[in-house]
């Protein structure tokens, strides 16, 4: 259609734009930059135990002496220097809902987290800037030896030799700079064990929330799903929008255990100021499955390659993900798969869209070792641009070391054809609606992926609401 | 009602990229009537259909369309299929993550205003493609991803009887089928012919989906221009000497219809 004042519209994220200013005064905030002096702050400041304040003071060492990354999108307009690394709010972590502050449960409210653990949670975790405020679990999942806190608690608490042998082990602060960044200056985030053979029906859910202008997050999710163990745990994150340029560089480790099940859910929603320098890493055993779903909605630049390491034979792997780049975003996404073990499987299938100039950048690479006998691939990313000065790339990696691997790959580029728009006209759909039946289709793989919930949440998402019609 | 037409298009002229196809069409459909449009390839017979139903690639140039009373010359295709219009496509477009049912469901809700019993819709749904032999699945099936070439013409008949229009026009819809799929797509246009008021109009370069269905009126169209308007019988004619005699006046500018 040449009516070219009729687009689909951008993410309506105005309940994620809610600022909470007036309060930000009683916070303890940190003084921005990275230096050791801030780093022993740090820990002194979250009582880490001996060998944690090391491994911060070591961290930060590879960070200095580290290059930034030498692909993907720029970050020069990033001033590490004006990044405060650690803001706490007033309050220490509650575990019951009445006693949050007044002004972060509206935040959280608005962004309905009480009601999806009411109705569909077996566990809710909330972080505001650096800290949880919030953590709950329900009865019955604690009374079946599931463990779900935060980080800090765990580092001390019953599991602490676990986190010891466990921390930064599969992302190792060695493995780029901001995963040393990310080593020195973590805080926040969830620790979640899942004892062998027990199966949690309902997800687990993080939601973690940046307000500080300014601020980095830097929360560690560290999850143990044990043999034979069957998880589903859910992260959300939004922020709303500042001037200054916010940072995020989490880190998430998951152990999937022999014969156990991980699936991992994210719904990301940062503000277009955020840089989400994000790493995920999954160690998968014998038997194995990890599934990773991934909505990437937000940022104003982001690198987030979820990588799963498929050690055990018979293991297997599952990505099913979708990144809307609109206007001023560069989203570099997608996926890597290293297959170790024999008779191993991965499967990844991500949908990209773009618009308004936005930026969409597919990034992939599977990995068969020459171990990996009898490995089977899948590779599939489409990508959907919704106007001409948008843009998506799409760059699949392949090492195949094997020579009996089942390999498949498959990449599409297009547009929204206007031959479509007018079909679905012709059975009486406007055009605003037929676009978005056609966004939304494009889309419905992921979403139905998703518990319903946060298919309605993806759904509001990418609200395809068209303007000028 | 039968004495009104239900289609009039006068002098119609369209064009797609400055390039004219059409010239000076003029058409006259009654509600209930069943016209055929023949024509050897290229003449312009599906550029009349998609200008019928709006294909914003296909300009007007001239003339008229009023449909059911309303000039709709310049509506969008969404507005025509609300007065009743439908248009099965020659190559119906393939669209991913929307299901052949719920598709139809929405498409019966935009034009009706009214919600859908579900219940209701459901089994109507079952009872007409029962009728076009098709497997219930389908309908959980991504409209016409992955369907044949038979079944994407099936799936148009079913959206037809289900939308229940005023008008249909079917652009080439025994194109590509065996002769099984013909004489059920044939099944499913003699069920909407039952219908009430319905009218057809059939674009068509062969005959075999006409021998079972009634014909009121046959037009001929070479590179443009109507030729030559008759009853059904012409369908007979042209099934025997093929469009030869109306091709061969084609050198003469501004060539008569012939007796």
């Amino acid at each position: 259609m040449s009516d070219n004042n009729k687009t689909v519209v951008d993410i309506d994220r105005s309940v994620y734009d809610i600022k909470d200013v007036e309060n930000e005064q009683d916070f303890y905030r940190m003084e921005d930059g990275f230096t050791e002096d801030i780093v022993r702050k740090i820990s002194e400041e979250k009582h880490d135990p001996e060998w944690m304040k090391e491994f911060r003071l070591n961290s930060l060492k590879l960070y200095n002496e580290l290059e930034m990354p030498d692909w993907g999108p720029d970050t020069d307009e990033l001033d590490m220097n004006l990044i405060s690394s650690y803001v706490r709010s007033k309050t220490d972590m509650k575990g019951k809902w009445e006693d949050v502050p007044e002004d972060i449960k509206n935040t959280f409210e608005r962004l309905g987290i009480p009601e999806a653990e009411r109705e569909s949670l077996a566990g809710v975790g909330a972080q505001y800037d650096s800290e949880l405020v919030y953590h709950n679990v329900k009865d019955e999942v604690a009374d079946q030896g599931v463990v779900y806190t935060d980080m800090e608690s765990a580092l001390t608490g019953e599991y602490a030799d676990m986190v010891h042998e466990y921390f930064m082990k599969l992302v190792p602060p060695t493995d780029h700079k901001y995963a040393a960044l990310h080593g020195a200056v973590w805080s926040g985030g969830s620790f979640v064990y899942v004892p062998k053979g027990v199966k949690v029906d309902i997800p687990l859910q993080s939601y973690f929330r940046l307000n500080a202008a300014g601020a980095g997050q830097f929360e560690h999710t560290l999850i143990i799903v044990d043999e034979g163990a069957d998880l589903h745990f859910i992260e959300g994150c939004s922020a709303p929008k500042y001037n200054v340029a916010n940072l995020h560089a989490g880190c998430v480790e998951l152990f999937v255990k022999k014969n156990a099940r991980l699936r991992y859910s994210t719904i990301e929603n940062w503000s277009k100021n955020m840089y989400n320098l994000n790493t995920k890493r999954a160690l998968v055993e014998e038997g194995a499955r990890m599934e990773w779903v991934s909505g990437s909605f937000g940022s104003h630049t982001s690198y987030l390659y979820p990588m799963t390491i498929l050690k055990g034979d018979h293991s297997t792997m599952e990505y099913t993900g979708i990144t809307f780049a609109g206007k001023g975003q560069n989203l570099d996404t997608g996926a890597k798969v290293v297959h170790q073990g024999k008779y191993t499987s991965s499967l990844i299938s991500t949908k990209s869209i773009s618009k308004s100039g936005g930026i969409g950048t597919y990034r992939s690479s599977v990995i068969i070792n020459k171990e990996a006998k009898h490995a089977k691939t899948s590779v599939s990313c489409d990508s959907l641009m919704l106007d001409s000065i948008s843009r998506a790339d799409t760059i699949p990696g392949m090492d195949i070391r094997t020579d009996d691997a089942d390999v498949g790959h498959e990449a599409k580029i297009g547009r929204i054809s206007d031959e479509a728009v007018f079909y679905l006209m012709s059975r009486g759909l406007s055009e605003e609606d037929a676009r978005a039946m056609i966004v939304s289709g494009f889309a419905n793989p992921v979403s139905k992926e998703l518990p319903l919930e946060y298919a309605v949440e993806m759904n509001n998402l990418i609200k395809l609401e068209m303007s000028g019609g | 009602m039968s004495e009104q037409s239900l289609l009039q298009v006068s002098g119609l002229s369209s064009a797609v990229e400055d390039l004219p196809i059409l010239h000076d069409i003029n058409l006259t459909i009654k509600a209930g009537e069943t016209h055929v449009l023949m024509g050897p390839n290229g003449a312009g017979k599906s550029t009349l259909g998609y200008t019928l139903m709006g294909n914003p690639h296909y300009k007007v140039t001239g003339g008229s369309i009023i449909f059911d009373g309303q000039d709709i010359t310049n509506d969008s295709p969404d507005k025509r299929a609300k007065a009743g219009m439908f248009l099965s496509f020659q190559n119906p477009l393939e669209v991913p993550g929307i299901s052949l049912g719920s598709f139809i469901r929405n498409a019966y809700h935009e034009q009706t205003g009214k919600p859908v019993k579900l219940l209701q819709y459901k089994k109507q749904l079952a009872e007409a493609m029962d009728l076009l032999t098709m497997d219930g699945s389908y309908a959980d099936r991504d409209l016409n991803v992955g369907f044949s070439g038979g079944e994407k013409k099936k799936a148009e008949i079913l959206q037809m009887l289900m939308l229940n229009p005023k008008l249909a026009i079917l652009d080439e819809t025994d194109s590509g089928l065996d002769v099984d799929a013909v004489r059920t797509v044939s099944k499913g246009i003699q069920e909407y012919q039952k219908k009430k008021d319905g009218a057809l109009l059939i674009i068509t370069h062969s005959t075999k989906i006409l021998e079972a269905l009634h014909v009121d009126y046959t037009h001929v169209l070479v590179k443009g221009h109507i030729v030559t308007t008759g009853d059904g019988s012409l369908v007979e004619e042209i099934n025997e000497h093929g469009f030869e005699k109306y091709v061969r006046c084609e050198g003469c500018d501004g060539c008569s219809p012939l007796k």
